[in-house]
C-alpha cells in the first residue's frame, strides 16, 4: 500500500502531523509505520491537546513515591508497604459493545497496576449513562455491569466502591472510568524503563489477534451515525487468562531477573515497546515473526496495532529466560523472546528478514505533536434569586421521597450486589458508603478509596466544580476515618478542537489542581479522555477523581448507619443556602441555571481536619459528608442505613427551611455522638474555629422533621431502594 | 490437624481459605491442580473462584485435572472433602456429589449476606454446630441447584441436604431463595456425609469487622469435630 496525504488523514492524523512525519523521517514512512505513529500521536496515547495544562498539577509531596507518567501513581503508606493506583477510561468501546468495553477496561486497569508489581485489592468505578428513558440506556446500563462484574469477579479482586450517574448528556457517549488499587513493598515496584544493551525482550501472556486494531485512534475521535462499524476496534476479554497473567508476574517478580516491564494497553505492542525505549533511552529490535498470534498470515501493521488483551512485554536479565519460562509455562501462558534492547535508540522491526520498519523512539515520543488549543473561559453565572413563593405548595416528605428515590441518588445496590465485593477476605467498609475500605492484609492498618465527579458543576463553572470534586473526595474519606493522601483523575470531556470544550478542560484541571494543592492532596495518576461527543454534542464535563487515605487502625473506621438512640447529631460547617444547580433546583424546582456552590479551601481543610482529631479522640459515633440534595438526603441515608430515625430542627438563622435542608453548600458533614460527649466535642470544635449546627437526636424509627413533619424509616428505605431494580426489571 | 487446599488456575478463594482455616487451628498445605499425590490430610478443600475460567461449564474442566484422581479416592475411601462455591461445582462435576449448579434464577451474579439453616447435623461437619441458622455469604453466578426428581427424593430418603437458604428465623420460603435453588438448598452431602458440597463461603466471616462471624462458628466447630 502506497502511503499518502490521504492514508494518513484516514489512520486520524492531520494534514500537518504527516507533514511532520515525513520531515522528521526525512521519508514517506511506510504502512505500518504510518501505522505505528498514528497509535502514537493520537490524542488517547499522547496526550496531545492536555499536556500542556496537565503539567501545572501538584504531583509530589512527602508520600508520593511516583508520580504520573508510569503505569499507576505509588504512595507510601508506612512500614514497608506502598499502595499503586490509578483511574482509566473505556468510554468509547463500551458504548459501542458495553459488555466487552467495560471488561477490557476493567482488565486494562488491573494490568497498569500488577505491572508495577502490585497485587490489585480493590477495584472501584464510575459510570455515567444517558437518561433513564432514553432507549439505549437500560442495555448499556446492564452490559457494562455484567461486563464490570464479569471481568473483576473472575480475578477475584473485590469492587468495593462506585458512583453512578444518569444525565441526557451521556446519551450518545456513557463513561465508564475504572480504578483499581494494589498493594506492593517498597523494594519490589517494578518500573517500566529499560536498561541495559543486548537484553532479551519477552512477549507473555495471551496470542496477539485481529482484536482492538486501531483501539486508541478511535478512542481519539468523535462519534458518528456508522459507529456500529466501530465494533471491531473493540477488544475482547479473557479474565481467567489475566488471573494466570497476574499470578505468574508476581512469581516471576518475586525474583530479580526483570529489567522492565510494560503491559500492552492501548495501542499494544507499539506502545509498550516505544515507552521502554524512550524511557530507557535505548532502542528496541522485534522479529515480528516470533510474535505468538492467535490467526494465521497476520501482517506486521496488524501485529503492531493490536490491542488484543492479557499481553506483557518484559526486558529480562541475560540468561534468566529458561527459568522465566518455566514459571509462564506452569501458568499454561504464551513466553517468546522477540526480540533485544539495542544501541541505536530505533524501533527497528523486522518480518520474514525483512526491516519492516526503522524509526527513531524521540521522534514518536518527544517530537510528538503538543497543542496550545484555543480556549474559552466560563463566567461564573448569576445567582438565581429562587423565590420563597416556589416553596409554598411543596410538602418536605414528598420532596424527600422524591429525592431519596431520583436516579442519581437512590440505592444502587442492584449494581454492587453483581460485583463480588468481599473475596479477598479485607473488606471491611462495602459499597454504599462514603467510601470503600480494604485491611492491608495482616495488618491493622487499611485503604480508604472514593470515586467521585459533579459534571452538572462543572458544566456551570468548571473551575468551581474542578476544585469541588477533589473536595468531596478529601470529605468521603474523611468520612470513613482516613486520612486523605493523594487522588488519581479521568478526566473525561468532549472534543478538545472545540474552544469551550477544551475551556472547560483547562478550568476543571486548574480547579482541581488548586484544591489538591491546598489539600495536599497530589496527583499521582490519571487519563484524559477527549471526544466524548456524537457528533456536535459533547458530555458535560466529567472530571472524576479517585482519593485513597489510609486508617491506621482499623478498628476505628467510621460508618454512615446512625448507631445509638438519643445520641445527638450536629452538623459541621456553615450551611448558607446554596440551592443552585443543587438536585432540589434542578429536579424539584426545575431550575437549572445559578453557579454551583462557593468553595472555601480553608474551611473545607479545617473542617476535615478537626472531624479527623475528633475521629481518633473517638467521639464520633457515624459520620456521613453532605453532598448532593443536602443534610436531610445525607442524614435520611444515615437513618436508612442504620434503620433508626431522627428529629431534627432548623437553627434559628434566617434561611428559609428548605433552604436549610436541601441546600448543597461545601465542606459540611453530619456527625453523631454521645451526649456526655457533647462538652468535649464543642469545645475542640470552638477551639478550631469550625462552625457547627446542634441539628437533632436519634430515635427508634421515625425521621421528623421541625416537629410538623414525619415519615417513618421504612418508607424512607422503600423510597431509596425500588428505583433501580423497578427500572432494570422492566 | 492437618488440611489441604487444591488451587486451580483460576481459583480466588484458596488464600482465604487458607487464612481461615490456619486461624481456627489447621495445618494447611496448599496443592496445585497439576501435583498427582495429596499430602497426609484430614481434611481437603476445594475452593471458590473461576476454576478454568469456568469455560465449558463451572467446574467441568477442574474435575478432570490430575489432582481430582486423587482427592476422588481420597473422598470414595471415607475422607472428608469439602467444597465451597466452585468447588462445590467441581464435586457436582466429578460426580462425587448428585445433581448440577445452574445459572442463577435472575441471570446476575449476586453478593450478598445470606440466611441458611442447618438441616442435617448428623454428621461431621455439623455435628454440635452452635447455632441452627449461620448469616453467611454468597458470591456467585451459577449456583441455583438442580436434579431430578428421583435425585431429590433420595437425597431427601438419606437426609443429604446439608444448608437451606432460609430467613432469619429459618423459615424455608422462596422469597428468601436467592438463585432458583431446587427446595432452597444451599449444600448437600454424598450419601456417606463425608462430603460437602455448598454454595455460601464461611471463609469470608471469620471477623466482626468482616461481613460478619457465623463463618467462625462453622470453622471452630469443624476442627472440635476433627479432633
Amino acid at each position: 500500500m502506497i502511503v499518502d496525504e490521504q492514508v494518513a488523514v484516514d489512520h486520524g492524523l492531520k494534514k500537518d502531523e504527516f507533514k511532520k512525519i515525513c520531515d522528521l523521517l526525512k521519508r514517506v514512512p511506510n504502512i505500518t509505520e504510518l501505522g505505528i505513529f498514528s497509535a502514537m500521536w493520537n490524542e488517547h496515547c499522547s496526550y496531545k491537546s492536555s499536556r500542556l495544562h496537565l503539567k501545572n498539577l501538584p504531583t509530589s509531596g512527602k508520600k508520593v513515591i511516583q508520580g504520573p507518567g508510569e503505569n499507576a501513581g505509588v504512595i507510601d503508606i508506612d512500614d514497608d508497604d506502598a499502595i499503586v493506583f490509578k483511574i482509566e477510561s473505556h468510554n468509547h468501546p463500551s458504548f459501542i459493545e458495553p459488555y466487552q468495553g467495560a471488561a477490557t477496561g476493567v482488565g486494562g486497569i488491573m494490568r497498569d497496576i500488577f505491572t508495577m508489581g502490585a497485587r490489585p485489592i480493590a477495584n472501584l468505578n464510575s459510570i455515567h449513562f444517558g437518561s433513564p428513558q432514553h432507549k439505549k440506556t437500560k442495555n448499556l446500563l446492564r452490559g457494562v455491569v455484567r461486563g464490570i462484574g464479569g471481568y473483576g469477579n473472575c480475578m477475584g479482586v473485590p469492587t468495593i466502591a462506585g458512583q453512578t450517574n444518569f444525565d441526557e448528556s451521556y446519551n450518545g457517549n456513557i463513561l465508564v472510568n475504572a480504578m483499581t488499587i494494589g498493594l506492593v513493598k517498597k523494594g519490589k515496584i517494578f518500573y517500566s524503563k529499560a536498561a541495559g544493551l543486548g537484553k532479551p525482550l519477552i512477549y507473555v501472556g495471551s496470542k496477539t489477534g485481529r482484536d482492538g486494531i486501531h483501539g486508541a485512534s478511535m478512542a481519539s475521535a468523535v462519534f458518528d451515525e456508522n459507529i456500529e462499524e466501530k465494533k471491531p476496534t473493540v477488544q475482547v476479554g479473557d479474565p481467567f487468562t489475566e488471573k494466570l497473567l497476574l499470578e505468574a508476574c508476581l512469581e516471576l517478580m518475586a525474583g530479580d531477573s526483570i529489567i522492565a516491564i510494560q503491559d500492552m494497553g492501548a495501542a499494544g505492542l507499539t506502545s509498550s515497546s516505544i515507552e521502554m525505549a524512550s524511557k530507557g533511552g535505548l532502542g528496541i529490535e522485534i522479529n515480528l515473526n516470533k510474535v505468538p498470534c492467535r490467526e494465521a498470515k497476520m501482517t506486521p501493521y496488524e501485529i503492531m496495532l493490536s490491542e488484543s488483551q492479557e499481553r506483557m512485554l518484559i526486558v529480562l536479565e541475560n540468561g534468566k529466560e529458561e527459568m522465566a519460562k518455566k514459571i509462564f509455562d506452569k501458568w499454561n501462558l504464551d513466553f517468546a523472546v522477540i526480540g533485544k534492547t539495542i544501541k541505536s535508540k530505533k524501533i527497528e522491526l523486522y518480518f520474514n528478514e525483512k526491516k519492516v520498519a526503522n524509526i527513531p523512539v524521540d521522534i514518536l515520543v518527544e517530537n510528538a505533536p503538543m497543542y496550545n488549543r484555543k480556549w474559552k473561559k466560563t463566567k461564573l453565572p448569576k445567582r438565581i434569586q429562587i423565590k420563597k413563593e416556589q416553596f409554598k405548595n411543596l410538602k418536605i416528605i414528598n420532596v424527600l421521597n422524591k429525592i431519596l428515590s431520583s436516579p442519581n441518588v437512590c440505592s444502587k445496590e442492584w449494581i454492587w450486589q453483581q460485583y463480588d465485593h468481599t473475596v479477598m477476605g479485607d473488606t471491611i467498609q462495602k459499597p454504599g458508603g462514603d467510601a470503600g475500605v480494604v485491611r492491608i492484609h495482616g495488618t491493622n492498618k487499611a485503604i480508604a478509596a472514593s470515586v467521585d465527579s459533579s459534571a452538572v458543576y462543572c458544566w456551570s463553572h468548571p473551575l468551581s466544580g474542578g476544585k469541588q470534586i477533589v473536595c468531596e473526595s478529601w470529605r468521603n474519606l474523611i468520612s470513613v476515618g482516613a486520612k486523605p493522601i493523594a487522588i488519581t483523575n479521568c478526566l473525561n470531556f468532549g472534543s478538545p478542537e472545540n474552544e469551550n470544550n477544551m475551556g472547560e478542560f483547562v478550568e476543571c484541571v486548574q480547579g482541581l489542581g488548586e484544591a489538591s494543592l491546598y489539600l495536599d492532596f497530589p496527583v499521582v495518576s490519571g487519563n484524559v479522555s477527549f471526544y466524548n461527543q456524537t457528533k456536535d454534542i459533547g458530555i458535560k464535563p466529567t472530571p472524576t477523581i479517585g482519593g485513597v487515605g489510609l486508617i491506621k487502625d482499623y478498628k476505628n473506621m467510621i460508618t454512615m448507619n446512625l448507631k445509638e438512640i438519643d445520641s445527638l447529631l450536629l452538623v459541621i460547617g456553615k450551611t448558607e443556602g446554596h440551592l443552585d444547580q443543587s438536585l432540589f433546583s434542578r429536579d424539584i424546582l426545575n431550575e437549572k441555571n445559578g453557579p454551583p456552590p462557593e468553595i472555601n479551601l480553608f474551611n473545607e481543610k479545617n473542617n476535615g481536619e478537626t472531624l479527623l482529631r475528633l475521629i481518633e479522640k473517638k467521639y464520633i459515633l457515624s459520620a456521613h459528608d453532605v453532598s448532593l440534595g443536602g443534610i436531610i438526603t445525607a442524614l435520611s441515608k444515615m437513618c436508612i442505613k442504620g434503620k433508626k430515625g431522627a428529629k431534627l430542627k432548623k437553627p434559628n438563622y434566617l434561611i428559609n427551611q428548605f433552604e436549610y435542608l436541601f441546600s448543597e453548600d461545601q465542606g459540611r458533614y453530619i456527625i453523631e455522638i454521645d451526649k456526655n460527649n457533647f462538652e468535649n466535642v464543642m469545645k475542640i470544635l470552638e477551639k478550631n474555629s469550625v462552625y457547627f449546627d446542634e441539628l437533632g437526636v436519634v430515635l427508634e424509627s421515625d425521621l421528623i422533621i421541625d416537629d410538623k413533619s414525619k415519615v417513618s424509616i421504612d418508607d424512607l428505605i422503600r423510597s431509596h431502594t425500588t428505583w433501580l431494580t423497578n427500572y432494570m426489571s422492566n | 490437624m492437618n488440611s489441604s487446599v487444591i488451587t486451580f488456575p483460576g481459583s480466588n478463594c484458596d488464600r482465604d481459605m487458607n487464612v481461615a482455616l490456619k486461624k481456627f487451628g489447621f495445618k494447611n498445605k496448599m496443592v496445585w491442580h497439576d501435583d498427582i499425590e495429596l499430602p497426609k490430610s484430614d481434611l481437603i478443600v476445594l475452593p471458590g473462584g473461576f476454576s478454568y475460567g469456568d469455560y465449558l461449564r463451572c467446574g467441568s474442566m477442574a474435575s478432570k485435572s490430575k489432582i481430582m484422581k486423587s482427592v476422588i479416592s481420597f473422598a470414595k475411601d471415607g475422607g472428608k472433602v469439602m467444597g465451597i462455591c466452585n468447588g462445590f461445582q467441581i464435586l457436582v462435576e466429578s460426580g462425587l456429589l448428585p445433581g448440577v449448579l445452574l445459572r442463577n434464577k435472575y441471570l446476575d451474579f449476586i453478593c450478598k449476606n445470606v440466611f441458611v439453616k442447618v438441616n442435617d447435623k448428623d454428621n461431621f461437619y455439623f455435628n454440635d454446630i452452635k447455632k441452627n441458622i449461620l448469616e453467611l455469604h454468597i458470591a456467585h453466578n451459577e449456583g441455583s441447584y438442580f436434579c431430578s426428581k428421583e435425585q431429590v427424593k433420595e437425597i431427601d430418603d438419606n437426609n443429604q441436604v446439608a444448608l437451606l437458604y432460609s430467613d432469619e428465623n429459618g423459615n424455608v420460603n422462596e422469597k428468601d431463595n436467592p438463585n432458583g435453588s431446587i427446595k432452597n438448598i444451599a449444600g448437600i452431602f454424598n450419601k456417606e456425609k463425608n462430603i460437602l458440597g455448598m454454595m455460601p463461603h464461611p471463609e469470608r466471616m471469620i471477623e466482626p469487622f468482616l461481613s460478619g462471624e457465623d463463618g467462625s462458628i462453622f470453622f471452630e466447630n469443624l476442627i472440635n469435630n476433627l479432633k
